[in-house]
This record gives structure tokens, C-alpha cells and sequence, in this order.
């Protein structure tokens, strides 16, 4: 199921720790980077690299925001409903996207680009209504710069998404 | 937005640019590393916890706990590994001073983390860090690898003899895992519920061994400590009970929401008519979340309030992360608190009943009552509710019940009018 090289990287990091369920978030991450979400083979596969029993990654990994049970989107937007977003229009945000995208929060789009989902304050609240785009913040947003941003996405289309580098 | 002019001492933010990090060069040329060359050369741990006890450095992530007192406990004798573990979840709604600080200066917290492990006689730093900042979970990658080429940082430095290095661990993102026993957990690759000691973490911490966890303001205040001495820290503050400055991270109805460096005790009403530009036109302050989303509602009355520890405690308050989230006079305060109650049920870690059944209890209740479906019994049970969270496991179910019964006690009248009309009072019919 995984390649080789990959498995193989992540043995040898494993092998460096002191500890290796310290790792634990690492490794389901690094596994989902791969698979698109944290599949039951992933979990198995985590499991097998950790020494752990499959239940306890089960554990681990439903408890996080950022790990995925389900397949997501190529993009995941997670729109902050906090108290300071609130203040400044998330719930308008979410029900623009969630027309735009003809998806309710929670779901996916059918050609597999859109994740929406929402998500407590992420931290930038200096920025707010503020979201995330595969952990990369946007904000503060007003409808016609979310117009914009989806439009951007949507003709970056299927292309690699860039890695999450956030800004101050 | 930065003032052009800062009015006040800059000590966290003095090297701060609109758009980057400062080098290690400009962390140098503004004294950085000074501290830790005169504390690994003429220093003894000890005195370096003295320094920090004396300078009466107060916790920056919520507790307001005495960081000298805690690294105090720290037996001289205790065993080894120790470690030192960096909070920089920074999960609390309306916080986010951490991020800019690490985004500004980030020297100031690995040399911060440095003079801290040497004090402690920790060998391993841990910088705990929330997903959402990537961005700085590799500046901070980045820039310890820097500090190590300059023997800054790792084995001997400086060529002292002392060991001493950082790694980034990267959270799965969760509020709870802010709460330092569940940032333990989450660490040793557990599930991330609290746990109440003893054994205290300094004794017997991460993986069993003593460690010591503090925010990423509380470290960055160590090395201008150790530089400048403890009485020049404690003279920062602007009132005899605090000490230092501190970051006010201000956002809400303000016209310029941001990160502000001032002193301790600095009045309320100065933050935010002077250094975030004051009310957004056509708002007038109503109230203010003074330390993010765990503390109570601060009305009017409270507005020119010195903002330190100390008087916001006499006043029954609490400053938490400095985070001072305000509101106006036509923000539904019943609202805001079904939004804040709404965030603590969807964070709970569901391990005790008082926080994972009532949460969603008190959620309904408020939500009943700003749809304009409650009853005036709706009342005493809030209250009822709000007190069974102080029977919880961990500190995370009273600092959900601050702002409930923050509103009940300062804003009934708001709450009684939602029952009274059957219809929130803000909302247009
Ligand atoms: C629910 C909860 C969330 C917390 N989140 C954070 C956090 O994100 N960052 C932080 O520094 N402290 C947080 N704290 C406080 C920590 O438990 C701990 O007191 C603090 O990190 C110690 O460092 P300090 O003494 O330097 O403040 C939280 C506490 C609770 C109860
Ligand atoms: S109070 Fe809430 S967060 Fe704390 S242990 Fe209980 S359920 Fe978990
Ligand atoms: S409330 Fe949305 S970023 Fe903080």
C-alpha cells in the first residue's frame, strides 16, 4: 500500500526517537500527507511503525482536529467561528461558501476539491473573519476576497497544493 | 499595526519589524545572548533561579504562577534527563501574542529556553505548537539550527559545558492540549486529558522525569531578566503589584486589533483608546474578555482598571493571557456567551461528566434563550450549572463558566430581556 522510501523514512526517524509514540502525531500525519486522510490501512500501518495496537492511533486520531478519518479535499477550508470571528461575520463566510460550493460544513464537493469544516479560533484574530486554507490563513476576508480566493483555487484546480507556510 | 513611536519601553518587542524576524545579528546587536554568556560563565543555576524569583516573573499562559517558585522546586538532586517543555499552543480564543512574538524576535525565546533548562539543569527543550503556526514551528526550526552553527545552542555552548537543545513537536490541534498535563499526554504520544497531580510535573513529568512547562511570553522575559536584573524588570510595571511588560493582544470592535507591548498595570481604557486606535466608529465599549476566552466579562465599570495580576485579582478578576477581546453596546452579550460556551463543549476532552454533560446543557439553555424560547427558571439553572463546572476534573470547565457567570452577574438585565420579549433584544425583528 505505502511506498517503500516512505515507510522506510519514517522506521529510521522512529528507530532516532528516544520514544517512539512521541512520534505518534508525526507519523499520522506524515501517513495522511500520503493516503489524502488517515484511512484504516494508515492507521494500521501507524500502528505497525509505533508498536502500537491499532486502537490506541484510533484514539489518538480522532481526538485532533488536523487528522482526518475521512477523505477530505484536495483543499480543506476551515472556517473560524470563535467568538471575535463571529463578531465579524464567520457565520455570513460559511453560508457563502457553503452556496458557492454547494456543500454543506462538513462535506466534501463531488469533484473532490473541497473540504469545509469549521474550526475554533485559530489565532488570528487580529486578522478576523479570518479561515484556513490547508492550514495557510486568510483574512480578514469580505465576500468578494473570498470570491476571489475560491476562484484562484478552483483554477489552481488539481495542480500540488503549496505547503502550509503561514504568515505573522 | 505597530505604533510608530512606542511610548514605552520595548523589551519583548524591541527588535519587532513589520514583516519579518530579526537575524541573529540584530538579536545580538540589541544585548541578545549577553545574559547567557554571563550566566554560563559567572552564574550558578541557582542564581539564575534566584534572579528569576526576585524579578517576581509571573506565568504569561493564564496561571499566573511564580516561574522562579516553580523552577524552585526543581530538587537540586532531582534526577536526569530534565526537561523543559515550551507552550506555544496558544489555543485560547482571542490569544495570539505568541505567534507575533515568535514571528518578531524568535532568539528571545530559544535564549529565554536556554537560561530557563540552565537554571533547571534540563538537558532537552520542547517547543509544543499548534498546527495553525506552522509558519513559526519552522522559523523556530530554522532559527535553532542558526543558534546551534554559533554554539548558541546543543552541546557545550559557549563552551561551557553545557548541553542544552530544541525541537518543534507539532501538534494534532486541540485547546485542551494547551493545559499543561495534557500537553504532557499529548507529548508522550497519549490520548491528551489533564491529570492532577501529584506527582507534580517537576517532580515527575514528561516521561516520568522532572520538567518544567512555561508559555512563550514567560520564557522570553528570562534573558532581558538575567541582562538587566530583577529590579529593573520589576520597575517596568507601572504599579507597585506588577512586574514587567506585557503583550495585550487586543481584538474586537477596536479599530486597530494587534499585539501590544506596555508595562503591567497600564489602565485598561489606555490600551484601547491609545494603542489600539480606540472604539470602531459607532461603537461604544460595553464590555471586554480581559485575558481570552477563560476569564469574566469586564463592564464599563472596570474601565480604566490598572491591568496587572494583582488588581484585576482584588477586583475579582482575572487577566489570564492578556488577550483583551472587546465588545460593543450593539454586540448581544447572551450571543458572545452561547459562542463561548459553544467552543468549550466542542473542546472538551469528555474525560469528567461536569464539563462534557453540561457544557452542552448550558449551550441549549443559552441558545434556547437567544432564539427567544426561555423561561425565566432558565436562570437559576445557568447559575446552578456554572457553579457544577467547578466540580470538574481540570481548570478547563471554570474558565468556561467565567464567562457565563460573568453575564449573569454584570448583564441580567440582557439576559431577562431575551425572556421578557421573546426575542434577542440586538437582533432586527
Ligand atoms: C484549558 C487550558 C488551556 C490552556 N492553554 C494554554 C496555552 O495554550 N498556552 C499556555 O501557555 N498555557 C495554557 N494553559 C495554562 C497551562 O496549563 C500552564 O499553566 C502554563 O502553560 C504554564 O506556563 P506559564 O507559567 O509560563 O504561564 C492552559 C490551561 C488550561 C486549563
Ligand atoms: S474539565 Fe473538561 S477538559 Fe478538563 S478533564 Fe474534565 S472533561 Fe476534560
Ligand atoms: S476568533 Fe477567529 S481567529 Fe480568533
Amino acid at each position: 500500500m505505502l511506498p517503500t522510501p516512505l515507510t522506510e523514512d519514517l522506521r529510521q526517524k522512529i528507530a532516532a526517537a528516544a520514544h517512539p509514540r512521541e512520534l505518534a502525531v508525526d507519523i499520522m500525519l506524515a501517513l495522511q500527507a500520503h493516503v489524502g486522510y488517515l484511512s484504516d490501512a494508515a492507521v494500521a500501518e501507524a500502528a505497525d511503525l509505533l508498536g502500537m495496537t491499532p486502537v490506541e492511533i484510533d484514539e489518538l486520531a480522532t481526538f485532533y482536529t488536523f487528522i482526518y478519518r475521512e477523505p477530505v479535499g484536495r483543499y480543506v477550508i476551515h472556517v473560524c467561528d470563535s467568538v471575535i470571528c463571529w463578531m465579524n461575520g464567520a457565520d455570513s463566510l460559511a453560508e457563502h461558501l457553503s452556496r458557492r460550493l454547494g456543500i454543506a460544513l462538513g462535506e466534501t464537493t463531488p469533484d473532490g476539491l473541497f473540504t469545509l469544516l469549521p474550526v475554533c479560533c485559530i489565532g488570528y484574530c487580529d486578522r478576523s473573519p479570518a479561515i484556513l486554507v490547508n492550514q495557510r490563513v486568510y483574512g480578514p476576508l469580505t465576500l468578494e476576497s473570498l470570491d476571489a480566493l475560491l476562484q484562484t483555487l478552483k483554477s489552481r484546480g488539481r495542480e500540488t497544493a503549496p505547503a502550509a507556510e503561514a504568515s505573522p | 499595526m505597530i505604533p510608530a513611536q512606542a511610548p514605552y519601553p520595548q523589551v519583548l518587542f524591541r527588535n519587532r519589524q513589520p514583516d519579518r524576524i530579526a537575524t541573529l545579528e540584530e538579536y545580538r546587536r540589541s544585548g541578545g545572548y549577553e545574559a547567557l554568556q554571563t550566566a554560563l560563565q559567572t552564574l550558578s543555576p541557582q542564581m539564575v533561579r534566584g534572579q528569576i524569583l526576585d524579578a517576581m516573573l509571573l506565568g504569561r499562559g493564564g496561571a499566573a504562577f511564580s516561574t522562579g517558585r516553580k523552577l524552585m522546586t526543581v530538587a537540586d538532586d532531582a534526577p536526569r534527563p530534565r526537561y523543559l517543555v515550551c507552550n506555544a499552543d496558544e489555543m485560547e480564543p482571542g490569544t495570539f501574542k505568541d505567534r507575533v512574538l515568535i514571528h518578531a524576535d524568535p532568539h528571545l525565546l530559544i535564549e529565554g529556553m536556554t537560561l530557563t533548562a540552565f537554571a533547571e539543569g534540563a538537558c532537552c527543550g520542547i517547543v509544543f505548537i499548534r498546527p495553525e503556526y506552522e509558519g513559526a514551528a519552522r522559523i523556530l526550526e530554522r532559527e535553532s539550527e542558526v543558534a546551534r552553527r554559533a554554539g548558541l545552542l546543543g552541546a557545550d555552548i559557549l563552551g561551557s559545558g553545557f548541553d542544552f537543545d530544541i525541537v518543534v513537536h507539532r501538534s494534532g490541534g486541540r485547546y485542551i492540549c494547551g493545559e499543561g498535563s495534557a500537553q504532557l499526554n499529548a507529548l508522550m504520544g497519549r490520548r491528551p486529558n489533564p491529570k492532577q497531580p501529584p506527582p507534580y510535573p517537576t517532580e515527575k513529568g514528561l516521561w516520568d522525569q522532572p520538567t518544567v512547562l512555561q508559555n512563550v511570553e514567560t520564557l522570553a522575559c528570562v534573558a532581558p531578566i538575567i541582562r538587566n536584573g530583577p529590579e529593573w524588570f520589576k520597575n517596568l510595571a507601572l504599579t507597585e503589584t506588577g512586574a514587567g511588560t506585557k503583550i495585550f493582544c487586543v481584538s474586537g470592535k477596536v479599530r486597530q486589533p494587534g499585539c501590544f507591548e506596555l508595562p503591567m498595570g497600564v489602565p485598561l481604557s489606555e490600551i484601547i483608546e491609545v494603542h489600539a486606535g480606540g472604539m470602531l466608529p459607532g461603537s461604544e465599549f460595553k464590555a471586554c474578555l480581559p485575558g481570552g476566552a477563560s476569564t469574566r466579562f469586564m463592564p464599563r465599570e472596570f474601565y480604566e482598571i490598572p491591568m496587572d495580576f494583582e488588581s484585576l485579582r482584588l477586583a475579582g478578576h482575572r487577566l489570564g493571557t492578556g488577550a483583551i477581546m472587546v465588545f460593543d453596546h450593539q454586540t448581544c452579550l447572551v450571543a458572545a456567551t452561547l459562542n463561548l460556551i459553544t467552543f468549550f463543549a466542542r473542546e472538551s476532552c469528555g474525560w469528567c461528566t461536569p464539563c462534557r454533560e453540561g457544557l452542552p446543557y448550558i449551550r441549549d439553555l443559552l441558545a434556547r434563550i437567544e432564539d427567544g424560547r426561555g423561561e425565566p427558571e432558565f436562570i437559576p439553572m445557568l447559575k446552578r450549572m456554572g457553579e457544577h463546572l467547578w466540580k470538574a476534573y481540570c481548570a478547563f470547565a471554570p474558565g468556561a463558566a467565567s464567562p457565563l457567570e460573568s453575564l449573569l452577574t454584570y448583564f441580567e438585565e440582557e439576559v431577562q430581556a431575551h425572556i421578557r420579549l421573546g426575542r434577542c433584544p440586538f437582533r432586527e425583528r
